[in-house]
């Protein structure tokens, strides 16, 4: 029986990326995945950044297939029919800082980087279970004939809703408050209506993350992007909002192409695909034991998303790059260990990854702890409404307008000392 | 032991080609490319024989180097051997280049690694569609012809003769004739198999040989590529399409309905034509 150095589940940014490390250090390596190639089962459109890219491909990352460059992100904060526009747009983000990228191109090109580098692809392949010896991992059960597969180290790199995970037991079925359910739609227009309506030249690329009345008083957060001539339009959702409201994703997603600040951005495009997906959003205290005798988690799977900044690809790559890294190391020393693998652990713990998470550990909590309707509606009402009253002229005088405009907000979280209270845990939330 | 040659063509994925309106031509561009699958079942019918009686499997593709990933898909399935014949001389063939090519390829097959008893082609290419390329190479290699194979009944090894089913339009011919033979294959002859995994791993590993205008010291160039190539497209369109009758015929019981199915039938020109007999037993 062939025995590998390790075997990979999942060629997502994760997998691949560990899989690309492990193989240019000559390790046999095996990159298997479920889909017809890889990005094939993922949700398309979404940002991916250079910084982590580079530091996987320096020679390589100009090559990636990206659709746009982002030189401005926004944040609209939604009336019913009126929005409070917050952005930033900066010539410096041509360095490049992150663009807009479709899944299904830019992990196929990824996982091809493994490749060339000379891991073993094998796709349409579902990993179904572990295969043990005591306490230890040895292998991958496979959904194939003489479907067996060994290694020294398995890379568990499935995915949000990670078969392997939940069967090794770091991985709990994932709770309803714990995971939201985004829905997109890919809308295309020609370059030239996205050049006009966004303000952008040549390749340049903007996104919107909106909240507020769009996501119906559920915890949710709405994104536009632009692509090369299509629009990526999503709304994401708590499951456990979804759960209670008995809203279905779409019709907030069809309401949200009606509001007006939207309805005229995408005017005239087509809806070519549409797609849902689950993102993880347990924050900090639901990311797992990273490794374990004979296995490491990385990415989705293992939970390393930062929701706040909608940050995943690069969580994802920066993962499995340790995980590969640590695994070179251990098998200089033969040793696969737990003792020996959770180096992998403790380079998540001191890198960029676990401390943004810890960042906003606290604001789980929070979103729970509130009532969302008067985070995700009643005051974004409340801020446009004093927006509005601040800027109608109407004989009024400017002070009695201010003063409205601050009351109108206060009386809304509940008076002064709610509001401060608001504030207070908002902060030390983001700021854990 | 039997040798068994498969000719596996590259194709874009039919469920998503594209005409170009104005060369009228296929958009092979952004199409995903999959191994034609008429081909498949000639592998999978050289499979099994390979499984029952032992045999080597030599698949052959011409095409350009991405089409590597077709030969590998034959490996993982457990081809034992796989050669491209790529080469920018080659390119914009038609059926006539094609065969042509391929029947050298085929010929230097044998040479390199034994003479051959079975060639496989499928009925016909997704992207082509012509069936003429399977016939084309039997005819330059002097090889008995079987076209529209739905079953291959009996080999006999020792007096070297192959038995196949024929599927033509009014029914089914059964052939019995002497190897060397050409056989395309029709979709109903198998269900292909699903790769094992380690069959999976042999293929991710898996390098084919590589044939390029170099390795044919024979090759006629005038008979290859686009110069080898007579054919012309002048012209195509949309058949506009043939108005058909249909009436949907429904009464309460099976029994009823297939008894007014009999009476509609009745009425026609049918039992004139063949000559039904107006008996009790209908």
């Amino acid at each position: 029986m062939e025995k590998f150095d390790a075997v990979v589940v999942g060629a997502g940014p994760a997998g691949a990326a560990a899989a690309m490390t492990m193989a240019r250090a000559g390790l046999s390596v095996v990159l298997l995945e479920r889909g017809e190639f890889p990005g094939a089962k993922n949700l398309f459109g979404g940002v991916l950044y250079r910084r982590q890219l580079e530091d996987i491909l320096p020679d390589e990352w100009q090559n990636a297939p990206v659709e746009r460059q982002i030189i401005e992100q926004n944040l609209w904060i939604m009336g019913k029919d009126a929005v409070t526009k917050l952005g930033h747009r900066n010539e410096a983000f041509k360095s490049p800082n992150c663009w807009t990228g479709m899944r299904v191109k830019f992990d196929q090109w990824f996982a091809e980087r493994a490749v060339a580098a000379g891991a073993l692809p094998v796709y349409e392949t579902v990993a179904t279970e572990l295969i043990r010896e005591g306490g230890k991992v040895v292998g991958v059960r496979t959904d194939r004939e003489h479907g067996d597969l060994y290694a020294d180290v398995v890379v568990i790199a499935d995915g949000v809703n990670s078969l392997l995970g939940k069967a090794l037991g770091v991985h709990q079925e994932w709770q309803p408050d714990q995971v939201s359910l985004a829905v997109k739609e890919q809308i295309f227009l020609p370059k030239e209506k996205i050049l006009d309506r966004f303000n952008l030249e040549g390749d340049e690329g903007a996104t919107i993350e909106f909240v507020g009345e769009t996501s119906g008083g559920m915890t949710g957060l709405g994104f536009l992007y632009t692509n090369k001539e299509s629009i990526s339009l999503g709304i994401g959702v708590m499951v456990s909002d979804l759960k209670r409201t008995r809203v279905k994703p779409y019709q907030l997603l069809e309401q949200a192409k009606q509001h007006p600040a939207i309805r005229r951005l995408i005017q005239g495009g087509e809806t070519k695909e549409y797609a849902g997906h689950l993102i993880p959003e347990g924050g900090l205290k639901a990311v797992p034991q990273l490794s374990g005798d004979g296995w490491v988690i990385c990415g989705d799977a293992a939970q390393l998303v930062n929701f706040v900044h909608r940050e995943g690809t690069n969580l994802a790559m920066t993962s499995g790059r340790y995980a590969g890294e640590t695994i070179i190391a251990a098998k200089q020393k033969g040793d696969y260990s737990r003792a020996a693998l959770s180096h992998y652990d403790r380079q998540v713990a001191a890198s960029f990854i676990r401390k943004d998470l810890k960042k906003y550990q606290g604001l789980h909590g929070l979103l729970n702890e509130i009532d969302p309707k008067l985070l995700f509606s009643q005051l974004p009402k409340a801020v446009n409404e004093a927006a509005f009253e601040m800027l109608n002229v109407d004989g009024r005088t400017k002070a009695e307008k201010q003063r409205f405009a601050i009351n109108h907000i206060k009386e809304t979280a509940g008076g002064t000392w709610d509001l401060l209270k608001l504030g207070w845990k908002g902060w030390r939330a983001i700021n854990g | 032991m039997l040798h068994i040659v498969v000719c596996v063509k590259q194709v874009p994925d039919s469920r998503e080609i594209r005409i170009d309106p104005k060369t009228n031509t296929l958009i092979r561009q952004g199409v995903p490319a999959i191994a034609n699958f008429y081909d498949m079942h000639g592998l999978e019918e050289a499979l099994r024989i390979k499984d029952e009686k032992g045999a080597v499997i030599t698949v052959v593709c011409m095409g350009p180097p991405p089409a590597e990933k077709s030969l590998k898909e034959c490996i993982s399935l457990g081809a034992d051997r796989a050669v491209l014949v790529t080469d920018r001389g080659f390119a914009g063939a038609d059926t006539l280049a094609t065969s042509y090519v391929l029947g050298l390829t085929i010929q230097k097959v044998a040479a390199e690694f034994g003479p051959v008893d079975i060639v496989f082609c499928g009925k016909q290419t997704l992207d082509g569609d012509t069936g003429q390329v399977g016939p084309g190479i039997a005819c330059r290699l002097d090889l008995e012809q079987l076209t529209y194979v739905q079953k291959v009944e009996k080999i006999d090894q020792e007096a070297r003769r192959i038995t196949v089913h024929r599927h033509l339009e009014d029914g089914v011919e059964v052939v019995e004739t002497a190897m060397p033979v050409l056989i395309t294959a029709l979709k109903e002859m198998n269900k292909v198999r699903r790769a094992p995994l380690p069959g999976m791993i042999r293929a991710a590993k898996f390098k084919p040989v590589i044939w390029t205008t170099q390795d044919f010291p024979g090759l006629e160039r005038a008979k290859i590529g686009l110069k080898g190539s007579p054919t012309i497209v002048s012209k195509t369109w949309v058949p506009e399409q043939r108005h058909v009758d249909t009436e949907m015929i429904a009464a309460d019981t099976p029994q009823a309905t297939a008894g007014l199915l009999v009476d509609k039938l009745w009425q026609t020109e049918l039992p004139q034509r063949f000559g039904w007999a107006n008996g009790s037993e209908v």
